[in-house]
């Protein structure tokens, strides 16, 4: 394999990777802040990529589509968190898990209902339809250039956000002791609605980016939000940094090892059989990361024993 | 007699009547609903014992229930096209043995469930509920990218797998089958209950430090429940296909976990009956309100939210009251 080829795919790596961190930020703050395991957070992300696409078919743009998803992801987080989320927080996991895959079924089956059950398509903006140049003579797709730069520019965000500001600073106290920044006067309530409502709106706009470059669809929010789960297990639960590593990382083992093992087995084995084995162990290969992480560290990378 | 006996006894009785009825009105598509039933309530009664008894929320039991699946679907394939399984180091072939595909099917989900137990039951809590999720969801993919076996594409059997003495064919005996299938489980599963080893791993789920302090271990409690468990989901996997003489990738997918997680809400946690009766509704509600319209998962999402927001102990718990400590 050529050196111009494997940055290529190391720049797809990447890209797969700060994706999957804008889906991890969120899950991983309401769990590390509310305690809450929510597996309607990829209903979230599709929630998102149809707004995208709806807004994106009606005005023809592509800003306003992402403004859209943003919108729209976010009010569905603050509506299902007013509604329903809130009375789940006292709740043990299993009433959690029970009722947002209840959510998943909702959501997902209303939006059959509303858009149909053939997946939707969102252009990527004209501007960014072509290649660019890298130093080094590499051509990668503009888009998929500027999904890295702003995945990367909201992840500093989410850092400053956190580590810097006055509502970071009630974040860390609600997961550090909820009880104590209540009877400090903070509004727990309002917060956990703001914390809800952000990650919803940063899985939203994830699923309007990555909606660009497949197609938008029902159910297309559920395998994500499974490789979300794996990027947290590995990072930690609640810990931002834990989810920006373990994005990074998933991302990078999955894209190399689709490229990389059929080459490896293709070395002691006949082609075909190279190809079918080495593609089936690199869809396990993330798993078989996150089993390797969980024996050595079973709180995951970051995660507070 | 307590009355959650008589609800369970009643219970048995329609899900043993219907398909006796259906014959008289010569609806066989009723016997085939009335399997499903028994099918998935059987997937439920193996999940119950990790999830109900033990504590254990495994959101990832499709992965047993397809391996019993796949377990029916290489092994008749095998002895379908006479080619044997492998010839080195020694022979196996297939097999259109019920006994024997079940035995398979039960092996197999108990090692894969005793790989997964011994990794995710390291962790606790919200870690193992995504852990067994994530393993599900590397054999399901693995299943798709698996090309020997039909991949995405699913594995077709074209005759029904056979049982000494009885023409599985006929779908009145292939039901008789599976509801004795069913009573067994249901009386293995009430002697473990009522066994030491039962107590101990209750015991576990509720109070784990006071199981340590009088020696005893609860993860190797909980790693022999989970293995137990997915073998019992495995075999009721093998019934499946064999049911839709059909094995796919989709019996392994994680809306396959939640549903089996459901039987056991709608019909009561922790409750010997309570797969039971959530799988026969269930199917009830899917043969209805599926009729009804093509959206039928948003009511099943409502009511799902409103048994877990407002009815905690399913029907069985609506029906009989809280549960005792003791008999």
């Amino acid at each position: 394999m050529t050196t111009l080829l494997f940055i290529e795919q190391m720049l797809n790596g990447l890209q797969f990777g700060v994706m999957l961190f804008l889906m991890s930020a969120g899950l991983t703050l309401v769990f590390g802040v509310m305690g809450l395991i929510n597996l309607a957070h990829g209903s979230l992300y599709m929630v998102g990529a149809f707004a995208a696409a709806a807004v994106a078919a009606a005005t023809g743009s592509f800003v306003l589509a992402l403004m859209a998803s943003l919108a729209a992801a976010a009010l569905a987080g603050a509506l299902i968190e007013l509604t329903i989320i809130r009375r789940l927080y006292d709740r043990d996991h299993l009433d959690q898990v029970l009722a947002t895959f209840a959510l998943i079924l909702i959501f997902s089956e209303g939006t059959r209902w509303m858009f149909g059950s053939f997946p939707l398509f969102l252009d990527v903006p004209s501007v960014l339809a072509g290649p660019v140049t890298l130093p080094g003579g590499i051509q990668y797709p503009a888009y998929r250039l500027s999904i890295i730069v702003i995945g990367l520019v909201v992840a500093a965000g989410m850092f400053g956000l956190i580590n810097r500001t006055r509502i970071g600073i009630r974040i860390r106290a609600g997961e550090a002791d909820r009880e104590m920044i209540a009877a400090l006067g903070v509004d727990i309530a309002k917060l956990y609605t703001f914390v809800f409502a952000l990650g919803a709106a940063l899985a939203g706009f994830a699923g309007a980016l990555v909606g660009a470059i497949q197609s938008v669809q029902v159910g297309m929010g559920e395998p994500v939000l499974i490789l979300a789960f794996v990027v947290i297990v590995i990072g930690g639960i609640g810990s931002i940094k834990g989810a920006f590593v373990g994005a990074l990382l998933v991302g990078f083992t999955d894209t190399m090892g689709r490229v990389l093992l059929p080459q490896v087995f293709g070395l002691f084995l006949e082609p075909s059989a190279a190809v079918s084995v080495g593609s089936a162990l690199a869809s396990m290969l993330i798993y078989i990361l996150m089993a390797g992480v969980l024996v050595f560290r079973p709180r995951g990378l970051y995660g507070v024993a | 007699m307590k009355r959650e006996t008589w609800i369970n006894g009643a219970a048995l009785a329609v899900l043993l009547g219907v398909p006796l009825w259906a014959v008289m009105a010569d609806e066989p598509f009723i016997i085939t609903l009335a399997t499903r039933a028994a099918i998935f309530a059987l997937a439920g009664v193996g999940l119950n014992l990790a999830l109900g008894t033990g504590g254990l929320v495994s959101l990832g039991h499709a992965a047993f229930f397809g391996i019993g699946g796949y377990a029916m679907g290489i092994l008749a394939s095998h002895a379908q096209s006479y080619a044997p399984i492998m010839e080195a180091p020694f022979l196996i072939e297939g097999t259109k043995s019920m006994p024997v595909i079940w035995l398979v099917a039960m092996v197999t989900s108990a090692l894969v469930a005793l790989v997964i137990g011994m990794l995710s039951l390291r962790t606790s809590g919200v870690y193992f509920i995504m852990i067994t999720l994530a393993f599900g969801q590397m054999i399901y993919y693995f299943a798709i990218s698996w090309p020997a076996y039909g991949g995405e594409d699913g594995l077709s059997i074209y005759v029904r797998n056979g049982f000494p003495g009885l023409n599985t064919l006929v779908p009145l005996q292939f039901f008789g089958l599976c509801f004795a299938i069913l009573c067994l489980a249901l009386v293995l599963m009430n002697a473990i209950h009522k066994s030491a080893f039962g107590l101990a791993l209750s015991a576990a789920r509720q109070n784990e430090t006071r199981v340590l302090s009088v020696g005893m271990k609860p993860y190797h409690l909980r790693l022999v429940a989970f293995v137990i468990s997915g073998a019992v989901t495995g075999l009721a996997g093998a019934l499946f296909a064999d049911l839709n003489r059909f094995v796919s990738p989709t019996m392994l997918s994680w809306q396959m976990s939640g549903e089996i997680i459901i039987f056991i809400i709608i019909g009561g946690v922790g409750r010997l009956f309570g797969p039971v009766i959530g799988a026969m509704i269930f199917i009830l509600l899917e043969h209805t309100l599926g009729g009804l319209s093509e959206f039928w998962h948003v009511y099943l999402g409502a009511l799902l939210l409103g048994i877990v927001l407002f009815a905690k102990g399913g029907v069985i718990g609506a029906l009989a009251g809280r549960e005792k400590a003791h008999d």
